[in-house]
């Protein structure tokens, strides 16, 4: 029985860290007839933020306001938009908050390439650090005083076996 | 060797920028939870709502985008249900006493029996009063919730957009200049 215990403990802590499928809050009657329509929807809230509830995205939120965005993609893409024109028809209302993904511009550069910029800096640092000449071993260095002492020293020792 | 004990003081130096930057950041009265908002010197979003009925009667006409050209519009998302719209409802209403302005309110996700005996009690100080029962038109101005008010030029554009009730001091020091600046 013991020997199954490692494996049943691995299998379990797998089955808790894999992520949980998030239950979506599209309500009764939200969703659109068309699958494929409906599924550029889903596709599209998942990338806008809940902006009264700071880190969830449209798609995963139960909150009125997000119910309430959600309604405004469905109308969007049923008007015939592309998800590029319904994102900006909401991005234009509500903001470069409501996208999860910040979009790449001057403001955001440090925001973007800040990261790869510091592993960068990181890297040259190391580099520098690595090819930088050794200081010589300081092997002759020893004074004739400082010698001896070690030699007197090193001689006590040497009588125990 | 001096200058390696140096090397091991750069952490905290680092760290000291970082510290003044954030100290300059937070000293500099910016409140981090104020947004951008998107639609200042936008056109006003174009839509039609009905007028605001009870008892078979109506207690404003409704609200279309096209009468924002040519006046001044202060427009007020509102509800019956919403506490800080009452705390704002005398600005609002003084608003509504500012010549050269058309007050003009959408009902937002309320009850129209519940929204007119609100203005019975409250008072009434808008010219119009569309609904947006399912909150359609609110996702339109980039709504987050009620109380919030948009400020309208004769060009049917919007020139400046309160989040939050109107307070006596945002009224004086923000708004009616806003107004003035707009009635020239």
């Amino acid at each position: 029985m013991r020997r199954y215990a490692a494996p049943i403990l691995l299998a379990l802590f797998l089955a808790l860290a894999a992520p949980i499928p998030s239950a979506p809050a599209i309500g009764p009657g939200e969703a659109l007839k068309d699958a494929k329509l409906e599924d550029r929807a889903r596709d599209i809230g998942r990338q806008l933020r809940c902006l009264v509830c700071q880190n969830q995205s449209i798609d995963d939120s139960d909150a009125p306001l997000a119910r309430d965005l959600r309604r405004l993609v469905r109308k969007r893409l049923t008007a015939g938009d592309d998800d590029r024109q319904v994102i900006a028809y909401i991005h234009a209302r509500y903001g470069d908050f409501v996208l999860l993904r910040p979009p790449v511009d001057e403001r955001t550069w440090l925001l973007w390439f800040g990261p790869a910029l510091a592993l960068l800096v990181a890297l040259a640092f190391l580099l520098w650090r690595l090819r930088r000449p050794r200081p010589a071993a300081p092997a002759d260095s020893l004074s004739p005083e400082a010698a001896a002492r070690a030699d007197a020293l090193l001689g006590d020792r040497g009588d125990e076996p | 060797m001096p200058s390696r004990r140096l090397l091991y003081l750069a952490p905290l130096a680092v760290f000291a920028v970082i510290a003044v930057a954030a100290a300059f950041y937070l000293q500099s009265g910016r409140d981090p939870r104020l947004l951008p908002s998107a639609l200042i010197d936008k056109p006003a979003p174009a839509f039609s709502a009905p007028g605001l009925e009870h008892d078979g009667r109506i207690v404003r006409q409704g609200v279309d985008s096209a009468s924002f050209e040519g006046r001044i519009t202060v427009l007020n998302f509102f509800a019956s249900w919403c506490t800080p719209c009452l705390v704002e409802h005398p600005q609002i209403t003084a608003l509504s006493k500012t010549p050269g302005v058309t007050l003009v309110g959408i009902n937002y996700k309320d009850k129209p029996a519940e929204a007119a005996n609100w203005l019975a009690r409250h008072g009434n100080p808008y010219a119009r009063i569309g609904v947006d029962p399912a909150g359609e038109i609110a996702p339109e101005f980039g709504l987050y919730g009620v109380p919030e008010t948009f400020l309208i030029d004769r060009a049917g554009r919007i020139r400046f957009k309160q989040v939050g009730p109107i307070t006596k001091q945002v009224l004086e020091q923000t708004i009616l200049p806003a107004i003035e600046t707009l009635k020239k």
